[in-house]
């Protein structure tokens, strides 16, 4: 259930965007799904993809930092309070939510959210507990494919 | 001499070259004014330019008596080297002289360094007392990685090195991966090189999975340029060696000026072959021991090209303490700050050496960086640049913007002004060779 996201240092200047995703579609992979965190001067990209592993010596290669963090993506019913009842779940157990981001593609009527935590295992056991399974890596890199 | 003051801490065996390291004070003076006294008058006799300058004083050899009367002599700077390339400052008939090394100079312009067969005796004697001094001898396997042909520090270290029969490596510069394979191949107990270079190696070491700490090397002699307290902290944690630091001036006779004891509290100078003062950079007066000014040395028995009262580029001041390792020459504490590479910023004196050491305050490893210069509506603006490395980056913009600011925070405490950093991608600092152009100036474009 934990998804490997791929981690990017970029400046913040324009075109710097283009060269990891060229780089990616030149080696045929797929962008799951991404987020951009940005400040004045660079940014962190963040990915999703199904062969990291193959994706990280591309950027690696080209010379970008690259970094591999575990994330968890948790489905959301899409109705209003869904996102508050889960986060409830944090709250209470004392889990920092460092960042978050939505996916593009949904499941059915569920949204789904890409959410990295200061404590991984304490976020699964919280979830397990309150009986929510996060998707796991395989339903999720297919995804793209049922829409 | 006094051979017990001789056996003191030094943990290298005693090299009969480093004799006169422990001259008598009283001694060593006499001899420091016997050969002042004749290289004044070769240079009186056979250069046009100091002859013309001291005329200029309304001065004669004849007035030097000996090291009292040093500061009645005109000083001599790099402009006037350049001004005189090629020959102009030859003492001896360009025949006498048994080698070359016309260099670039700082400045663009040439200068040229050059040596009789007696100048390269000298050399060779000031290295072997360098290397004694940081404990390498004859037992040692010492990889020469400074730079060969026209540098002054290679080609001098070499021959330094293997007259007393250390086994050396002429490796040269470059090509990390055979110098760290070389190392391994044959017990390399010494390197020399800059400590720039150096630095790399660690992480290329680091990088193909060899751990410099379980090699048999254990000293480094680091040459060329000015560093820090923390690089040295650095490469000593990271290598698991002893470093030290060898002065080298071109002008003057190359790598060997001076060097470091085992006690690492300034750099001993050769003083009976090169005599130091420290005056003030702006009136030229001499400064009393201790007070920090521009290095002024005089070679006492240059024959080649014999330079009197040459202003160094090196800010440093004198420690006269006689030191513990019993070596009565006299030694310099450099700032690391050179005045050529002083970068006046909106009127504040600011060295890279300074931004050097408030890096790796933060860092543990020194990160790729540049300073670089710019000027807006007539304004001296300055950024400091820093390439992100696997081991600063994070995917957290929080974690990322802290580092940022515990930078800036760590060079304005050290500068004094406040200096923006800017974190770049990896590799876009410019690299020349295995060294990066530290500023950048587009002040004047």
């Amino acid at each position: 259930m934990r998804i490997p996201q791929l981690s990017l240092f970029v400046e913040n200047k324009p075109g710097h965007l283009t060269v990891p995703c060229k780089l990616l579609a030149e080696a045929g992979i797929n962008i799951v799904t991404l987020s951009l965190a940005d400040t004045q001067q660079f940014g962190i990209l963040r990915l999703i993809v199904r062969e990291w592993q193959r994706a990280q010596e591309v950027l690696q290669a080209a010379g970008f930092v690259v970094a591999v963090t575990e994330v968890l993506a948790i489905e959301v019913l899409d109705r209003p309070g869904g996102l508050a009842e889960l986060l409830g779940i944090f709250e209470q157990a004392g889990i920092n939510v460092e960042y978050m981001y939505a996916f593009t593609a949904r499941l059915g009527n569920r949204a789904v959210l890409v959410f990295r935590f200061d404590d991984l295992d304490a976020a699964i056991s919280s979830l397990t507990r309150a009986g929510i399974n996060p998707v796991s890596p395989i339903n999720l890199y297919d995804l793209q494919a049922e829409e | 001499m006094n051979s017990t003051v001789a056996a003191t801490d030094t943990p290298a065996p005693f090299h009969p070259a480093s004799s006169p390291d422990y001259l008598p004070r009283e001694q060593l003076r006499e001899l420091q004014s016997r050969r002042l006294r004749q290289v004044v008058a070769r240079a009186y006799e056979h250069v046009s330019l100091y002859r013309q300058r001291m005329r200029k004083h309304g001065l004669t050899p004849a007035e030097i008596g000996g090291v009292e009367d040093i500061g009645k002599l005109p000083f001599t700077a790099e402009s006037d080297l350049r001004d005189a390339y090629p020959l102009g400052m030859f003492a001896v008939p360009i025949q006498e002289v048994v080698r070359l090394h016309p260099l670039s100079g700082t400045t663009g312009k040439p200068i040229v360094v050059a040596y009789t067969s007696q100048d390269l005796e000298v050399w060779t004697e000031v290295i072997v007392r360098c290397l004694a001094s940081c404990g390498i001898h004859q037992d040692d396997v010492v990889q020469n990685a400074c730079g060969y042909s026209l540098f002054t520090d290679g080609l001098g270290l070499h021959c330094g090195a293997e007259s007393f029969g250390a086994t050396v490596i002429p490796v040269s510069g470059g090509d990390t991966d055979h110098q760290i394979m070389v190392m391994k191949d044959f017990g390399v107990s010494a390197i020399c090189c800059t400590p720039g270079y150096f630095l790399y190696l660690i992480e290329r070491a680091e990088k193909i999975g060899v751990d410099l700490r379980e090699l048999p090397l254990r000293v480094g002699a680091f040459v060329a340029e000015p560093w820090s307290e923390a690089i040295r902290r650095r490469i000593e944690e990271s290598a698991g060696i002893k470093a030290y630091e060898i002065y080298d001036l071109p002008e003057i006779i190359g790598l060997g000026v001076g060097a470091e004891c085992c006690h690492r509290s300034g750099l001993h100078i050769f003083e009976d072959h090169f005599y130091p003062e420290i005056v003030d950079p702006q009136s030229g007066d001499p400064l009393a021991d201790g007070e920090e000014g521009e290095l002024v040395l005089t070679t006492l028995s240059k024959e080649a090209v014999p330079l009197i009262r040459y202003r160094t580029p090196d800010l440093a001041a004198m420690v006269t303490e006689q030191c513990p390792c019993g070596r009565t020459m006299r030694r310099i504490r450099r700032t690391g700050r050179r005045s050529g590479e002083k970068l006046v910023v909106r009127g504040a004196d600011v060295y890279p050496s300074q931004i050097e050491a408030a890096l790796l305050a933060v860092e543990s490893s020194l990160p790729e960086y540049q300073i670089v210069l710019s000027r807006e509506k007539g304004l001296d603006q300055v950024e400091v640049q820093i390439e992100v490395t696997p081991q600063i980056f994070s995917d957290q913009v929080g974690t990322m913007e802290s580092l940022q600011g515990k930078l800036a925070e760590e060079i304005e405490h050290s500068l004094g002004i406040r200096v923006p950093v800017r974190l770049v991608e990896p590799h876009t600092i410019e690299r020349s060779g295995d060294k990066t152009r530290r500023v950048i100036d587009r002040r004047g474009t």
